[in-house]
């Protein structure tokens, strides 16, 4: 869990680095903080998992990536952390994550997110992972967004 | 598809993560890359003017900072899909919402920063659409790649 000064850190990067020479510096100075307070708290919310990753966060439509499938598994219950970790491990995998299914509608367990530029480039990945999966997955579609209606970033106060 | 030239496509295909945590991080990242400190400041610049990153910095993880985000779905007749979007997306708690091709053609993120805040959501959307809505929170999440190659 975050303390307060985790926090304020938080609000102070969810825009992203300052794009300085020394933008932990420029962090420190803003929050009144030490630089290797900024260096040792970030590395412990890395390491923590509170922080993902650091870098680019790339924007996929606006680098051509248009086409976005979630494609979704039916797979046996005691299988599906195995397999789950195998698909997410693909780079071409964004998301994998373990659901409940709402039968009779909805049987799948598993979904992971994959991005192309067609819709073509999709089904070729998702095939791959079919073949990956083999017969472990009983059934599996992918379903394609045909429009964002709503999409806002995370957004915390300090 | 976007023309990417090589400082861009180095930026975008060498640092989705592991972005140094040292007193000059981009001298330090540049090196690896081949780019000087200033030019890969201006190239972050540049890329994320441009909108081809949404930023750069932390990627955090949502549901560590204390709140939580639920998947859901609603198979929403076709002649009242926009006034149900419409709905659905007056609730300042839905931070993403995609149509998409199924029965269940309407997929959306709940988020809120207390997790009680998701089951009333849910309610809601039920009451004022009349239509149900399928929760999909996440059971487990697998190691997961998260890049992509330009």
């Amino acid at each position: 869990m975050l303390d307060a000064v985790d926090r304020r850190i938080v609000a102070a990067t969810q825009a992203g680095l300052p794009l300085v020479c020394e933008p932990y510096r420029a962090i420190a100075e803003k929050l009144g903080l030490e630089e290797a307070d900024i260096i040792a708290r970030l590395k412990r919310l890395l390491g923590e998992g509170a922080i993902r990753r650091i870098g680019a966060i790339p924007n996929h439509y606006a680098l051509g990536f248009t086409a976005n499938g979630m494609s979704v598994w039916d797979v046996a219950d005691d299988a599906v952390a195995g397999i789950g970790a195998k698909i997410g491990a693909l780079d071409e995998v964004t998301h994998c994550y373990e659901r409940p299914r709402h039968l009779p509608l909805w049987p799948y367990n598993l979904f992971a997110m994959v991005h192309g530029h067609t819709r073509d480039e999709v089904r070729a990945k998702v095939e791959r992972i079919a073949r990956l999966i083999g017969p472990a997955a009983r059934a599996h579609d992918v379903l394609f967004s045909t429009r964002i209606l709503k999409k806002t970033g995370l957004r915390i106060a300090a | 598809m976007p023309v990417i030239d090589p400082t861009s496509r180095a930026i975008i295909n060498g640092l989705q993560g592991g972005f140094p945590l040292t007193p000059r991080p981009f001298r330090d990242a540049g090196l690896e890359l081949g780019l000087s400190e200033g030019e890969l400041i201006e190239g972050v610049r540049d890329l994320v003017g441009a909108g081809r990153l949404s930023r750069f910095g932390p990627l955090w993880n949502a549901e560590l900072l204390g709140g939580d985000v639920c998947l859901a779905a609603i198979a929403v007749p076709p002649e009242r899909f926009d006034e149900v979007a419409e709905q659905v997306n007056a609730h300042p708690e839905i931070a993403h919402n995609y149509e998409r091709t199924h029965a269940l053609n309407m997929w959306f993120v709940v988020s809120a920063e207390d997790p009680r805040r998701i089951a009333e959501v849910i309610a809601e959307i039920e009451a004022e659409t009349g239509l149900g809505v399928h929760a999909m929170p996440k059971m487990h999440e697998f190691f997961v790649g998260f890049r992509v190659e330009v």
